[in-house]
């Protein structure tokens, strides 16, 4: 008996399956126990309206589904924002120019040292009027600037991996300082920056359910406003971290995926 | 210098720092067209950082550095019209990981020489035939041997049709057995009148190829003459402990 768990197939199966099924069954327990304890009535029944609603035989994105595409939409212009402000910041740490570093410097540490949440309060309530800028802009704005802090950072430490040997390779070939950074430098940097700044997209995707407090109308914001609306608050909860749990993990299967095939190449 | 060649690199009381360690001092030299010139010295003698002034990697603190007739003066980087004419083999060849050979071959003529991508990777091959590694060209860097790739990054270099090239230690981090392919394609560029100025340790390549020999001790140039009175007619006591010193093995061997 002791030796049937020393087989390969038998601990594969073991530790691929029936590991994270019993950890997925006490999660499940424990969570109906505590349902149980204040008397909760599962309605899981409801909850697919939420998700895609047909009327008339026509399919329609439900609330949540809504809500994602607002998720998605502001994560993926913020992402975009945030590697420019990433690149931009890191290119200002590493210059020469004193002026340049110093602003890199501060804007790095008034980020890092303030809560997210302040940031965009002060976005919302300060800039946003002075600029002239909506929900959506402020928000995108705010997780971009917060986000870049961090990803500048990371490409600081891709670019200072760059062996100095490439920067005068491409220089003594008489490429242009813009031409060595796009062609030599930057390239290489992505690639060995890809892994954290997968992480750096999780994050931010995470981070974009804070845009809720300033009534954009976000997943989060459709989750809390159907739970006031339907008091469903285990299983609305329980669905709406689903969901963001399958953004990112498909996230990160495509990282995953892209970091493989670059590999092989 | 030989006299006869108007000189395209010049160096004029030229001295560097990095901090307060003087790498060079007060070095004259003058380099004709199409002269093959070979420094040699101790480690730590300023050789590199000699060499690296001329495409202004580096730049120099005091006099003046001309190339082509264009006067360089202390922390002046190298003008539009010279970029690109100065080649440069690190002793690390300095490839680019990402890219093929070909492409690493290309990029820069398509970019700086305005050439198609045709016309770059047809260029970009014949050079490669030229150091015999035609077959390489769809390639990335790290399939290919220390030798190639160094054979690689010279024929990097000769695609932005340079006429001055500079060799950094091009054999320092290769296994023995590749020293001499890498020599050979040097070798073979002699007669091609590019003006090369060779920084090595591989006497008796300096002594079959070089027109002039340059012997550099701290910072100062202490010798510079042909090869053969270089090797068998040193001036200098420095130089005869220097040549005594590597060429002791060779010697007796």
């Amino acid at each position: 008996m002791i030796g049937l768990f020393r087989r390969p197939w038998v601990r594969r199966v073991l530790s691929n399956w029936i590991q994270p099924a019993a950890i997925a069954g006490i999660l499940v327990f424990a969570v109906m126990r505590g349902a149980e304890n204040i008397n909760y009535r599962w309605q899981w029944y409801r909850v697919d309206d939420f998700l895609f609603t047909s009327e008339n035989g026509a399919w329609a994105a439900g609330p949540l589904v809504q809500g994602l595409f607002v998720t998605l939409e502001i994560s993926v212009l913020s992402l975009f924002l945030t590697l420019v402000i990433g690149l931009v910041t890191a290119l200002l740490r590493l210059s020469s120019s004193m002026v340049g570093r110093g602003l890199a410097r501060g804007y790095l540490e008034l980020i890092r040292n303030t809560p997210l949440l302040i940031q965009l309060y002060v976005m919302y309530f300060v800039l946003g009027p002075i600029l002239g800028w909506g929900q959506t802009t402020t928000a995108i704005a705010c997780l971009a600037a917060f986000q870049g802090a961090y990803t500048s950072e990371i490409f600081r430490a891709g670019l200072r991996a760059i062996p100095r040997g490439q920067v005068e390779a491409g220089e003594s070939l008489g490429l242009k300082r813009l031409d060595n950074y796009r062609y030599v430098i930057l390239p290489q940097v992505l690639r060995n920056m890809l892994p954290p700044l997968t992480n750096e997209a999780v994050s931010l995707v995470k981070n974009s359910s804070i845009v809720s407090v300033i009534a954009i109308f976000d997943l989060t914001t459709q989750g809390r406003n159907l739970i006031a609306d339907t008091f469903l608050t285990f299983e609305i909860w329980l669905t709406v971290a689903a969901i963001y749990l399958a953004v990112t993990l498909a996230l990160s299967t495509a990282a995953a995926m892209a970091e493989r095939r670059r590999a092989g190449a | 210098m030989s006299g006869d060649t108007p000189s395209i690199i010049a160096f004029e009381d030229v001295s560097k720092w990095f901090g307060t360690f003087q790498v060079l001092r007060d070095v004259d030299l003058s380099i004709g067209e199409g002269e093959c010139v070979v420094i040699c010295g101790p480690s730590g003698s300023g050789k590199s950082t000699l060499i690296r002034c001329i495409n202004r990697l580096e730049t120099h603190d005091r006099g003046v550095v001309r190339v082509h007739g264009v006067p360089l003066g202390p922390g002046e980087r190298l003008p539009r019209e010279l970029r690109g004419k100065i080649g440069m083999v690190f002793q690390s060849f300095n490839l680019f990981p990402h890219m093929t050979v070909l492409r690493n071959l290309a990029l820069a003529p398509m970019r700086n020489l305005r050439m198609d991508k045709e016309k770059a990777e047809e260029t970009a091959l014949t050079y490669l035939e030229r150091v015999h590694i035609g077959d390489q060209a769809e390639k990335y860097p790290d399939q290919l041997s220390g030798g190639q790739q160094q054979r690689v990054a010279i024929a990097r270099a000769l695609c932005m049709q340079p006429d001055i090239l500079l060799f950094d230690e091009p054999t320092s981090s290769l296994d023995p057995e590749m020293i001499r392919e890498v020599l050979d394609v040097i070798f073979e560029l002699t007669d091609s009148g590019i003006t090369m100025v060779c920084v090595t340790h591989e006497m008796g390549f300096a002594r079959k190829v070089s027109d002039r020999v340059v012997f550099m001790d701290h910072g100062e140039i202490v010798e510079s003459a042909a090869p053969d009175a270089f090797f068998d007619a040193p001036r200098e006591e420095r130089t005869r402990a220097f040549l005594n010193q590597i060429l002791h093995y060779e010697a007796t061997a």
